[in-house]
């Protein structure tokens, strides 16, 4: 490994570089995605407190509007992704199982599907507070998976001084090319969006982190950003998990986050370029967040591509639309191959963080996720060569099997794990690492509290 | 009744790559090591190697028998060992004591661990070592390689029977290149016979060429860590320079070091047993630089012709140590804000 560095672009040490597997989409054109005659749309789609509802059954909402308020500093609110009428705030199974309190809104049929709700505002003139409030009003979250508020990434503690916006233009998932697509279809409004971030954080300059399996996003993004403007490209190697928060910025800017750290304490925050095209469309028209861009992939899939989806799609809705017959849920992921999870039910929707929407193949298939009995670890030292933290994977899933949590912890940094999931990917023995170290930190905690 | 939920976690891919194809690739990679030695030393090679290897097989499933577990035989470790096994032996040496060698290695060098994975020292360099001390003469008896008749007629004392001491059979039995130099103070053999393997020795030690060959197919198939052979040869050469460069009258070149006796086997085949050495990289480091260097003390100033077994084993012992020093290099200790 290692040894062609000096060909490619950079990149933090270690990490895997499983088949990209995007040549089912990548050379897709984004098409929209026809409007579901039902929507869900869950109270809480992102990280915080969930939304107060703002719509009662029976009335009537236009596309755009706002059907539910933010609670607090740390929420966000919901808007209407169809014109149609409330038929009910129910509670309704989300992705993960438990159900929660949901919007359900019923499509007008023969409406135009216009957005007829904005309220546009000059945002050149605004503070750095009101360019954030106007923000959270969109209710934009991180498109890349986490869903967290963006108002609130934005939202560096006073005193911290934040000297890049770091854009996350990677995407080291396997399967995923929506950011792709987006980079080189909605140029503009990413750099538009990235003007606004620098705008929201009073940073001086900002640097995209694209990889070098992008070549076209390069160029396009190379294009389109001013001649003298503090906006960079970085090209780094396509390399998993390159997009994550904190090896971005080990192999942009050579620093790194603080165990336990947030990126803004080395004067960085990051943000996914998804979130940026949102932030710069959305923003100069005074729209809110109400559709977007998913890869929807993996064999089985009859029309792959990349969509624009309605928040508040029912994934089982999504999937015919696609021409996928099939009603296992534990052969769909949501995100990526790598972090993404399987779905409890296809009668879920496609919220506001959702990246992808993968079909794998019906389990055993060859070499690729193949689901065998764990054998005893070998010592082969494959996990400790990829794990980008720089964790011992070996002596950890040791640890983990003879139920010693705490040493795990305190001498072996189980805390520092990202779950990444590296360590899983390349173990000859089939141990489930990753799935041992979320056992071993959920234990701890529920131990500390 | 709920509907039955299952939730799968990722990661959802794997590399297509697993410990029965890593082992596989071992053996595939020791037959050559091995027909070259049948070539170099005809039919009792080749008997020795199928004693061991089926011992070293029926010992490991004896031990899954008893302990209940299921069959480990498929991972082609057992077969490992008994390669391994049979190349450190002397070419002539009798069956039986092999068997009993074998059963040793498997026995208490593995199955008393718990296993693939689970054993502190190579298994085949304890079957050895056992070797070595249960019948030193046998094990320290060398055939002249390329015998005229070594494809028609086992050599008198690999048939010797249990117990009996074979009788020694001057006619076909040599010095060691390492020997020669260590007892007798010469060095009559030249480089280019050590590299290609013409030479006495052990059934596999000879040909460093080949050895090399099939290690560099190993790493290239990413069924070893290349780690291992380059600092345990590299700590080799450096030590053996130090020393020639001292006084090169009396101290061989670096070279010789190198390719003779068993350091190139013990350092691609033996040192790189997975289990026995540590597992982080830096830790490899330390593991195969120590090898190295004990490797050349044992052999310039040990009563012993050969020290890579003894090295090796002394390195497998140090692995716990190794390991608690060096750990990988943990993220975020990097604050510089350039760059
Ligand atoms: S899942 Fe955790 S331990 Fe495994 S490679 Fe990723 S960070 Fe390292
Ligand atoms: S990759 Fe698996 S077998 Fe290899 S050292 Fe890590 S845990 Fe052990």
């Amino acid at each position: 490994m290692g040894m062609l560095s000096f060909l490619s672009g950079r990149s933090f040490p270690r990490g895997i570089t499983p088949p990209g597997r995007k040549a089912q989409t990548r050379t897709e054109p984004i098409r929209r995605l026809s409007f579901a005659p039902r929507m869900v749309l869950p109270l809480t789609q992102h990280f915080g407190k969930p939304a107060r509802p703002l719509v009662q059954r029976g009335q009537e909402v236009v596309r755009g509007e706002p059907i539910a308020e933010a609670d607090g500093w740390h929420s966000v609110p919901l808007h209407a992704p169809v014109t149609g009428s409330v038929e009910g705030i129910e509670l309704m199974p989300t992705a993960r199982g438990p159900k929660t309190e949901a919007i359900l809104l019923r499509t007008h049929p023969g409406d135009s599907q216009t957005v007829r709700w904005a309220q546009p505002q000059d945002l050149g003139a605004l503070s750095r507070r009101q360019l954030l409030e106007t923000i959270q009003a969109a209710g934009i979250v991180g498109q890349g998976g986490a869903s967290f508020p963006s108002h609130l990434k934005f939202d560096v503690p006073e005193g911290r001084a934040v000297d890049t916006l770091v854009v996350n233009g990677c995407e080291c998932e396997p399967y995923l090319s929506a950011d792709h697509r987006t980079m080189i279809e909605r140029t503009e409004d990413v750099l538009a969006g990235v003007r606004l971030g620098m705008q929201a954080l009073g940073a001086p300059q900002a640097v995209i982190g694209v990889e070098d399996d992008k070549p076209d996003a390069i160029a396009a993004l190379e294009g389109a950003i001013e001649p003298g403007e503090p906006i960079r490209v970085g090209i780094l190697r396509a390399k998993y998990p390159q997009g994550s928060e904190k090896m971005l910025v080990r192999s942009l800017l050579g620093r790194e986050v603080p165990s336990g750290g947030l990126p803004y304490e080395v004067g960085v925050v990051v943000n996914n370029v998804g979130t940026m095209a949102q932030l710069g469309y959305l923003l100069p028209r005074g729209e809110a967040l109400i559709e977007r861009i998913i890869t929807v992939a993996g064999p089985g899939v009859e029309r792959p591509g990349n969509y624009r989806v309605p928040v508040g799609t029912p994934l089982r809705y999504l999937l015919e639309e696609v021409g996928f017959e099939g009603d296992d849920p534990s052969r769909i992921i949501l995100g990526g191959p790598m972090m993404g999870n399987t779905v409890a039910f296809l009668d879920v929707p496609v919220t506001k963080g959702v990246s992808g929407v993968l079909v794998m193949p019906e389990a055993a298939q060859a070499g690729e996720g193949r689901e065998a009995q764990p054998k005893p670890c070998i010592r082969c030292g494959r996990c400790v060569e990829v794990c980008p933290v720089g964790l011992n994977p070996a002596e950890l899933g040791r640890l983990a099997a003879k139920r010693q949590y705490e040493v795990m912890e305190e001498r072996f940094h189980l805390n520092d794990c990202f779950e990444c999931g590296c360590c899983s990917y390349v173990c000859p023995s089939d141990i489930p690492l990753v799935q041992y170290f979320r056992i071993a930190k959920a234990l701890n905690r529920e131990r500390a509290s | 009744m709920a509907p039955r939920i299952e939730l799968k976690t990722s990661p959802h891919i794997k590399q297509a790559d697993s410990v029965e194809r890593i082992m596989r690739t071992v053996v595939l990679a020791l037959l050559p090591v091995c027909a070259f030695s049948v070539y170099q030393f005809g039919l009792s090679a080749l008997a020795l190697m199928a004693t061991t290897t089926l011992t070293c097989v029926l010992t490991e499933q004896l031990f899954n028998r008893l302990s209940g577990r299921p069959s480990t035989i498929g991972d082609f470790s057992a077969v490992i060992t008994g390669l391994l096994l049979a190349l450190t032996l002397p070419p002539a040496f009798p069956l039986w004591m092999a068997a009993v060698s074998a059963f040793v290695a498997i026995a208490l060098g593995k199955a008393l661990f718990g296993g693939l994975g689970y054993n502190p020292f190579n298994p085949a360099l304890l079957g050895r070592a056992f070797a070595a001390a249960a019948f030193p003469e046998a094990a320290s008896t060398w055939t002249q390689a390329g015998l005229p008749e070594r494809f028609s007629e086992l050599l008198p004392s690999t048939l010797a029977m249990p117990f009996m001491r074979p009788e020694s059979v001057d006619a076909y039995t040599t010095a060691t290149p390492l020997a020669e130099w260590k007892f007798e103070g010469g060095i009559a053999t030249d480089t280019w016979a050590l590299f290609t393997g013409m030479t006495p020795g052990s059934a596999g030690e000879t040909s460093a060429l080949l050895i090399l060959v099939c290690g560099l197919f190993l790493i290239a198939r990413n069924a070893m860590n290349w780690r291992v052979p380059v600092a345990v040869l590299g700590s080799a050469a450096l030590t053996a320079g130090g020393f020639y460069l001292l006084d090169p009258g009396h101290f061989p070149s670096p070279l010789f070091v190198l390719f003779s006796g068993g350091l190139m086997l013990g350092a691609f085949f033996m040192a790189s047993d997975m289990s026995s050495s540590p597992v982080t990289p830096a830790g490899i480091w330390i593991y195969g630089a120590l090898i190295g260097f004990l490797a050349v003390i044992i052999r310039f100033f040990g009563g012993l012709p050969e020290g890579i077994m003894y090295a090796i084993l002394l390195g497998n012992a140090a692995v716990p140590l190794i390991e608690r020093i060096a750990q990988p290099r943990l993220y975020g200790l990097r604050r510089g804000r350039s760059g």
